[in-house]
């Protein structure tokens, strides 16, 4: 979550004016503090020592308005130009990506690869991106510190910004967002992970995105996805190429198996976890009420069984 | 009190009737000013408590001391506590005890609405603490951003106790501020001009003008959010064609001011210390005066830095970037003065003035991280980090707080008639000082590292677990220091009263009485003759005029209208919460309050 690492034209041209201001606020800080202390220990009470009394200098009062309107010119350069940089319109070879802000989940919607998943995204290193940014409910903030700065995602309003990962961003570790906008009792719990690829990779990835989903191999998965279906899982999530399609309330479920974590970003995607989430979403995560406990609906065996189901969704 | 019209009495002799009638009935304004102060104080706190639940769940990553409910009630009411409760009340209490005799009147312009803002403030800040017992807190942070504020968002009573406590509060903060411009406009003794004005008593007339102009803007929004979850309007609604972008705007063009509101006190008490310990006057009066003016009138044009990444677009971003850093401007200048008013002095290094050498440095570090993140660019990754609570709290403990605890030491002796320990308060200093370090400054670091502000859990792994722990651990180094300064308040409330009327060899009219004043301030009305009213007197040798015997001191008498009236509000606002007929019923009690309150007699 470092902001000081910045793996993009944005957080770079960010984090320049960043260290310009630093440097200078460093320096301010240093003179004010020092100056104070010598003034306390020149100037204490001693015998002997009379206090002058004047009452002020108009000359010193001239200098010392130009010295904060100088430090303040200098900030202000750079970030007029940066504000330009990080404002402008994204260029028209953007991959466009929609994000719509869920209590407490991001969906994430490629429009020209027509490909919709959830709390977890691939991008290609070297190209921009553009997002833009809705809410379903409440406000909520878009952040990836390595790789753009944030941006609130409003009700009733349109926001984006777009970024290009550097070329030699791309890497297998993902790199790490959350929601920066307080947006309810589990604000701390929605979180996102960006993977930047390798443009082949990142190919390689559209392509298995946009796949149905993986077919069941075993008895057991077949069955599995047989209770899945039959069940009330497939009011809000959608797996494609199965008769689960047009739910939009939960997560696009169709390659879960293939994302690292679950329940945006809190926990590893492993079997344990995923039974604990289906038996009980809010254990997990508090104030998630939309899924209900499927352990009041089902048998730990049938949970079972729709785990390992999932999971196999590559 | 009881005596509408009086002989003058000696100064040393109390004419203070006790008991708790005499209390709930006084208009006196020291009385006033002393219960804003304790009541303040015992707030400060209850909201340092709930800081001390928040540091605790947060000492570890995926901490287990409270659940996400109860953080997400805290985080907002340790934030309305300290401003709405403990900050503002604090400095009431000196504005209420201190301006009067700092312009040499006898009590405020009018003391019934004083001691109604006294109750009205207390009953609402009871109904919005109340909340915690009434199934919950207000969960949605003191800025409240619509949607999440909606009934559908919020379905409970945790919105509307802040609704309606914030909008009691508010009905108190207007009329003290009214009372108070009016006060210092009218009340000066005979040549008190403007610019012979306290920079405290500038201050708080720069503060009263802010409140008068900001509350309004608070009061609509609040109504709004108040109808849109019960009268079925849609204000702040995107599915009924409302924006809650509007009560950002609503929000912050009080909020900001408020900010301002908070720390003038602070500013305005160290110009009084720091050139009393320095033993000369203050340094540029005129270039602190019309800072703090510059201040206020800037204070309306930064509003939307608050909402840097809400898309504004890039010319309001520039608009509000410049208005922002401008007020560094003014901010700087003041620091310079105060500096220079150190330079060439024999300082006195009391309790009160280590506070006061400590705001300039811990303020300016907050001015300096404010000014950092002015910048939008800068703000994209600092907004709604950790670095904004290291900053707002190096502004509001670091400044605010300071300045009220150099306040404190310093006016202590004036108000009670007795010294707090020097030793016990250089105790209280320095482990306030070096707690308050170790608790912010790491904040700087974990926004830095990313760390939002607002959660209630983190994962371990992210460099966020080694500073989490050291501001935890300075957060229980304050708690002692407050421990100490509780300590010494009660060890010399117990000592006899020994103070002299002027024990600092202070400039200032407040100085010119006893120590506690009587009843009625000033025996003779003062008249002012430099900016710096006893050490000109001293220095060419003007004595004191004497009273005049026989002389007829008007005072007005007790009166229970204004806490009567404080109920008949407190009704209105209970109303909304249960049953509407409450705020039926507190129509009757208000009405008969004010008939009563305009027919008593005065004299």
């Amino acid at each position: 979550m470092t902001t000081t690492d910045p793996q993009s034209d944005f957080t770079e041209t960010v984090h320049g004016v960043y260290v310009i201001v630093t440097i200078l606020a460093s320096i301010v800080f240093v003179v004010v503090l020092a100056t104070i202390l010598v003034l306390a220990i020149v100037f204490r009470e001693r015998p002997g020592r009379e206090a002058r009394q004047f009452h002020g200098n108009t000359r010193l009062e001239i200098v010392w308005t130009i010295i904060p309107v100088a430090i303040v010119a200098i900030i202000a350069v750079p970030t007029f130009f940066a504000i330009a940089d990080t404002t402008d319109p994204p260029p028209e070879d953007a991959i466009t990506i929609e994000v719509t802000g869920h209590q407490w989940w991001f969906e994430f919607n490629y429009v020209d690869e027509g490909l919709i998943t959830g709390n977890e995204i691939h991008i290609p290193a070297g190209q921009p991106v553009s997002f833009v940014l809705e809410s379903a409910d409440v406000i909520h903030s878009f952040w990836i510190p390595q790789l753009v700065g944030k941006m609130d995602l409003v009700p009733g309003h349109t926001t984006g910004l777009w970024f290009t990962a550097n070329d030699d961003a791309a890497r297998s570790e993902a790199y790490l967002g959350q929601c920066a906008e307080f947006c309810g009792l589990s604000h701390a719990n929605m979180r996102f992970r960006v993977f930047v690829d390798t443009p082949a990779d990142y190919a390689t990835w559209v392509a298995n995105q946009n796949a149905d989903r993986t077919t069941p191999s075993t008895d057991a998965l077949i069955a599995g996805e047989e209770l899945f279906l039959a069940s009330a899982c497939v009011g809000c999530h959608t797996v494609n190429g199965t008769s689960a399609v047009g739910g939009r309330v939960g997560p696009d479920l169709s390659h879960i198996g293939s994302r690292e974590t679950l329940a945006a970003g809190i926990m590893e995607n492993n079997r344990e976890n995923l039974i604990a989430w289906i038996s009980n979403p809010e254990n997990e995560k508090p104030g998630v009420v939309l899924m209900p406990a499927f352990e009041n609906l089902m048998t730990p065996e049938q949970i079972e069984s729709i785990a390992d189901y999932l999971l196999s969704l590559k | 009190m009881a005596t509408a019209a009086e002989t003058i009495a000696l100064p040393t002799e109390s004419a203070y009737e006790s008991g708790i009638w005499s209390w709930i009935t006084t208009v006196d304004h020291k009385r006033i000013g002393t219960l804003y102060a304790v009541t303040g104080f015992i707030f400060f706190l209850v909201g340092g408590f709930e800081a001390m639940l928040i540091r605790a769940q947060l000492a570890v990553p995926n901490g287990t001391v409270i659940d996400a409910s109860l953080y997400n009630q805290l985080f907002g009411m340790h934030a309305l506590t300290m401003i709405f409760l403990a900050v503002m009340p604090m400095g009431a209490g000196f504005f209420n005890y201190m301006i009067p005799l700092m312009i040499g009147a006898r009590d405020v312009a009018f003391p019934r609405l004083n001691a109604l803002s006294y109750w009205i403030f207390l009953f609402g800040a009871l109904l919005l603490t109340s909340s915690v017992l009434f199934g919950g807190g207000p969960d949605a942070g003191w800025f409240a951003y619509a949607p999440l504020t909606s009934e559908q968002f919020s379905p409970g009573r945790n919105m509307d106790f802040y609704v309606l406590g914030i909008l009691t509060l508010g009905v108190s903060s207007m009329a003290a501020a009214l009372n108070f411009a009016v006060t210092i406009i009218n009340m000066r003794a005979p040549g008190m001009m403007m610019m012979r004005l306290p920079v405290f008593v500038w201050m708080t007339l720069i503060i009263s003008f802010l409140l008068i102009l900001a509350l309004p803007p608070l009061t609509v929004a609040l109504t709004q959010l108040l109808f849109d979850r019960h009268y079925t309007t849609h204000f702040l609604d995107p599915n009924g064609g409302g924006d809650p972008l509007l009560w950002q705007h609503l929000f912050w063009t009080f909020g900001h001011p408020e900010v301002y509101v908070l720390i003038l006190p602070a500013m305005g008490i160290v110009s009084e210390t720091l050139p009393v310990f320095s033993k000369k006057p203050l340094f540029g009066y005129r270039a602190i005066v019309f800072s703090g003016i510059a201040i206020g009138f800037l204070g309306w044009a930064v509003w939307a830095h608050h909402m840097y990444t809400t898309g504004l677009g890039p010319v309001q971003q520039s608009i509000f970037a410049g208005t922002t850093m401008t007020i560094g401007i003014p901010t700087g200048i003041k620091i310079f003065n105060w500096m220079a008013t150190m330079y060439g002095g024999s300082i006195r290094f009391t309790t009160s003035m280590y506070f006061a050498v400590s705001f300039l440095a811990t303020f300016t570090i907050g001015g300096i991280s404010g000014v950092m993140h002015a910048s939008p660019p800068i703000d994209t990754q600092q907004q709604d980090t950790y670095w904004v609570v290291a900053h707002l709290h190096y502004v509001l403990m670091g400044g605010a707080v300071m300045g009220i605890f150099s306040g404190i030491y310093y006016w202590f002796p004036k108000m009670t008639g007795r010294f707090l320990d020097e030793g016990l308060g250089k105790l209280h200093f320095w482990l306030f000082f070096i707690g308050m370090n170790m608790t912010f400054f790491p904040m700087h670091f974990l926004g830095t590292a990313g760390m939002p502000r607002r959660i209630y859990t983190y994962d371990s792994g992210l460099g966020w677990d080694f500073w989490n722990m050291f501001a935890t651990i300075g957060s229980l180094v304050i708690t002692v220091a407050l421990l100490v300064f509780i300590f010494n308040f009660f060890r010399s409330m117990r000592t006899e009263p020994n103070a002299p009327n002027n024990p600092w060899n202070a400039p200032g009219l407040e100085w010119a009485t006893s120590s506690p004043p009587p009843e009625h301030d000033f025996d003779v009305i003062p008249e002012v003759r430099d900016r710096d009213p006893l050490w000109y007197d001293r220095d060419n040798g003007h004595a004191p005029a004497e009273p005049v015997p026989g002389t007829h001191i008007h005072l007005p008498p007790p009166s229970y209208y204004p806490i009567l009236m404080a109920l008949g509000t407190l009704l209105l606002a209970v109303g909304p919460l249960t049953h509407l007929a409450i705020t039926a019923l507190g129509i009757p009690v208000i009405i008969y309050s004010i008939w009563g309150w305009a027919l008593e007699p005065t004299d």
